[in-house]
């Protein structure tokens, strides 16, 4: 005989399965509204840069507007992906492949945005930075 | 089963001949897009990445990057965002509880197409000047 009330055993397995919540929604909304206003801005950020010679790309990607835009549309974008492919996973797969498929997702993101974030940091270290900012 | 008297009578729509309405079209088309726009998003990430390495390596990433195949991997990109920006103002509709009914849904939809074409005519437009 069980004693837990099937009211209990059914809670917390919403239509999506166990470990889902609304959370997961919200995460995805609060994103996608820091994205309506950094995917236009990250657009003409990058936009103005292309065509620029070498030092001039280095030097513009120093400047605080573009650096912040560039690191805020990544980290957040990456973020707002690895949720949203999480469902197109959930969806399409299951067992193994759904973990492993889970786990790429995340790794491929931080790997993103560790690559700008480094990107990032070497422009505004490099001597072409100091040299348009002085 | 064999006995089961079938007749001429209709079955629920089977999915591989189900003509799929605009909404749902245009509903699938956020996934894919948001996966798209990952092209775009790399090879500019690693153009940045090569611009803080040295001028040689931002040399061979900027030559790839203003190829044609790097604007035309650029231009579907942009599109690609656009369309899935759209999308998402679309959800925050739905979660509002608005643009529920199915001439609402179908006009949306045609906004999502007209409009992330519009927006991505516009960055062309942006970056050419």
């Amino acid at each position: 005989m069980r004693y837990i009330t099937p009211r209990k055993a059914a809670k917390g397995l919403g239509a999506a399965g166990p470990g889902a919540s609304t959370a997961h929604h919200w995460g995805m909304t609060v994103s996608s509204a820091a994205l309506l206003i950094l995917t236009p801005a990250f657009i003409l950020v990058v936009a103005s840069a292309i065509g620029l010679p070498h030092d001039a790309v280095v030097a513009y990607f120093s400047r605080p507007y573009p650096a912040i835009v560039t690191a805020l549309f990544l980290v957040v974008g990456m973020h707002h992906y690895i949720n949203g492919t999480r469902i197109m996973i959930d969806d399409y797969l299951d067992h193994a492949e759904r973990k492993v498929a889970i786990i790429l997702s995340h790794l491929f993101g931080w790997a993103v945005i560790a690559a700008v974030v480094y990107a990032l940091a070497r422009m505004m270290l490099s001597p072409a930075a100091v040299v348009v900012v002085s | 089963m064999g006995d089961i008297p079938r007749g001429n009578r209709p079955l629920s729509p089977h999915l591989s001949v189900y003509r799929l309405p605009i909404a749902a079209i245009t509903s699938i088309m956020t996934r894919i897009t948001g996966q798209a726009l990952v092209a775009g998003l790399l090879l500019v990430v690693w153009w940045l990445v090569a611009a803080a390495t040295g001028p040689r390596a931002f040399a061979t990433a900027d030559w790839v990057l203003r190829s044609w195949i790097g604007y035309l991997v650029l231009l579907g990109s942009v599109w690609a965002l656009w369309y899935h920006f759209l999308a998402g103002i679309r959800h925050f509709f739905y979660d509002a509880r608005l643009l529920m009914t199915k001439p609402e849904a179908r006009q949306a939809s045609w906004v999502l197409i007209w409009g992330s074409v519009g927006l991505t005519l516009l960055t062309l437009l942006l970056f050419v000047i």
